[in-house]
């Protein structure tokens, strides 16, 4: 077994009366793809956005390369709320805002994509090396970090290359047709140099055409980047594809783990996609 | 257009304007008005482009702007007003100890009163840069209230003179310090929104989840912005103490931030070029172009009626309503002034007059 990168131990969240993850728990080790899936309102993009810092989980601990980076216990008016497991298990608050997270080298896209509109691609891209920027607002701002400017620019320019965009490097980045701005949204994500990229439906809207591009652009970049990627999506093709290991959930709750043919095969998994026949 | 032709243009228009500049301060006795016009638009430039960079850069909707001008001007005066003349100033109330030799020479004691202002700004901006949109308004607009309620409070008496106000403030020696001092802020703020701070700001404009997800910290960049923002709106409160020599709480009222905000406005939020165009503008046509609607007209020996006292500002609102009616995003929008954009502009002219044929092939 290779190193592990990502470590989610008994996650529950609870919004008021209603649990939307509940006791969720994975790994993810260095160099995989991990796809969950699930269907529409499993709680999917609840978990990634509390891997990813959005919530902080009810109860739960996540950790990142070794290091915990969210951990949260039932409290305040969730002490008599709380309908989930494992209560009492964590005691410690940690709770590491996304920007942090993303410094640590998570980056992430959105499922309904979320670029710097009104700036072009190359400002898109630029704004996502602030992060690693060592200097401070008065150096940035009399240019007294000027070596660190220009290499910000050409690894930009390098990204873009790679990616195909250079073509479309000084244009609005609301202009750009769909398939393209999905691109750009995971271009700039790994401009952020990530470890980890979490892509929450890629595919989403694209016609199959576009979808067989996008997997083989997530290949490409995982190599060429060597990345370990963590995919939530609905299109079967693109995950079963993929992915080397599949997690499902259902209401919240994991009802199956196992690599693409055990999954196509299990009978929890063909249930809550299909729907269950009940005998009167 | 080349590189070259774009700076032989931009000094050309430097050193023409910078002729006008010294034409009109050698002959300052005939053209007083002109001068306390451009002056005012400058120091109005330099609030309005600190106010862009909150408002029309990082997205945040302060308007707290006057009350920094007003901890600024304060602080400039304090630390400027001649140490001899102080008694005078303070002849009702008599001074504090504190500040009774406290004298500064006077770029110092302008720098010292934006970094009272940015002080202000970093204490403030720790509790209510976490709220959104028009509850941000609301707190800065509360803020700057209570900095003119301290101020003129009897109890500041013996520091800022209370309601009395302060006078004997050392005025600007003339037009060009007030343009170079006016061009030095905004250059700074214009190097800082190209930078990659400058960057980032745009990008939480454009959308916090998104800036926040790629590594941007919030909270820390939204405040940098709002101490920088309000370090430049203290420097231009003590630059309109300057240019009025005297002043009181009253002139630090939230009119003042409104006056500033229709200049954002007007501009465009988000460009530089558009605030300042906007400052000079709004406050030539404020105090000067318009003013012979306040005049009595006579056309053919009958009285035009409403043609008196008050009536300037009646239609200048109207003017306003106008422009956000039709040209919501101001004269410049988002973009910058670029020598093609005007020779473009040139080019549009005669389109005009075209009419439809030419709109159909675009």
């Amino acid at each position: 077994m290779s190193e592990n990168l990502l470590h989610v131990e008994n996650v529950t969240m609870q919004f008021g009366g209603v649990v939307a993850v509940n006791n969720f728990s994975m790994d993810i080790n260095k160099g995989e793809i991990v796809a969950l899936i699930g269907p529409n309102g499993a709680g999917k993009t609840t978990a990634f956005n509390v891997i990813t810092g959005v919530y902080a989980p009810t109860n739960g601990s996540v950790s990142f390369d070794g290091e915990e980076i969210i951990c949260n216990f039932p409290k305040g008016k969730m002490k008599k709320l709380y309908a989930g497991e494992n209560n009492g298990v964590y005691t410690r608050t940690i709770e590491k805002t996304p920007d942090k997270i993303t410094k640590l080298g998570m980056a992430r896209t959105f499922q309904n994509i979320r670029l710097f509109k009104n700036l072009t691609v190359f400002e898109n891209i630029l704004i996502a090396k602030h992060l690693r920027e060592k200097a401070n607002v008065f150096t940035s701002t009399f240019r007294l970090n000027l070596a660190e400017e220009k290499k910000m620019k050409d690894e930009c320019n390098e990204l873009l290359d790679i990616l195909g965009l250079t073509d479309v490097k000084n244009d609005i980045a609301s202009s750009l047709p769909y398939g393209q701005q999905r691109h750009l949204e995971i271009a700039r994500a790994l401009a952020t140099r990530p470890k980890l990229l979490l892509l929450d439906e890629p595919a989403a809207g694209m016609n199959p055409q576009e979808t067989i591009e996008l997997t083989q652009f997530i290949r490409q970049v995982k190599d060429k980047f060597d990345l370990t990627v963590f995919v939530i999506e609905h299109h079967m093709d693109l995950v079963m594809d993929i992915s080397d290991r599949i997690y499902v959930l259902d209401f919240g709750k994991m009802i199956a783990t196992g690599t693409p043919d055990e999954i196509q095969n299990n009978q929890a998994v063909i249930d809550a996609y299909l729907g269950v026949q009940e005998d009167e | 257009m080349k590189k070259t032709t774009r700076i032989i243009l931009s000094i050309a228009a430097i050193a023409v304007l910078l002729a006008v500049l010294l034409f009109l301060q050698a002959n300052e006795r005939d053209y007083g008005m002109v001068i306390t016009i451009i002056e005012k638009s400058a120091i109005y430039a330099v609030v309005a482009v600190s106010m862009n960079l909150l408002n029309g850069f990082t997205g945040l909707f302060s308007l707290g702007q006057a009350g920094f001008m007003a901890i600024g001007a304060y602080t400039f005066s304090i630390l400027a007003i001649p140490a001899s003349s102080r008694a005078s100033v303070y002849y009702a109330t008599g001074i504090n100890p504190i500040i009774e030799h406290a004298e500064l020479p006077i770029p110092l004691a302008m720098i010292a009163g934006g970094l009272m202002a940015a002080l202000f700004a970093a204490v403030i901006g720790f509790p209510i840069l976490r709220l959104k949109s028009d509850y941000l308004a609301i707190a800065t607009l509360g803020f700057s209230e209570i900095v003119r309620a301290i101020i003129a409070s009897p109890q500041m008496n013996t520091i800022t003179n209370g309601s009395f106000g302060l006078k004997k403030i050392p005025e600007f020696p003339n037009l060009l310090t007030v343009i170079l001092v006016a061009a030095i802020c905004i250059a700074i703020m214009v190097l800082l929104i190209n930078s990659s701070y400058g960057r980032a700001f745009k990008a939480i404009r454009e959308d916090e989840i998104a800036a926040e997800a790629m590594g941007i910290g919030l909270l820390h960049h939204k405040q940098t912005a709002f101490i920088i923002s309000s370090f430049f709106a203290g420097i231009g409160g003590a630059m309109l103490a300057r240019f009025m020599r005297s002043i009181d709480s009253n002139t630090f009222k939230i009119a003042l931030t409104y006056d500033i905000l229709l200049i954002v406005v007007i501009g465009g939020m988000g460009s530089v070029t558009g605030s300042v165009l906007a400052a000079f503008l709004v406050t030539a046509s404020k105090e000067q172009w318009l003013r012979f609607f306040d005049e009595p007209l006579v056309i053919g020996g009958v009285s035009v009626p409403f043609f008196k006292t008050g009536l300037r500002m009646v239609v200048f609102s109207v003017l306003l309503m106008v422009v956000v009616l039709f040209f919501r995003r101001g004269i410049m929008g988002q973009n910058e002034f670029t020598w093609e954009g005007l020779f473009g502009l040139f080019k549009k002219i005669p389109n005009l007059f075209k009419g439809k044929k030419k709109k159909e092939a675009i």
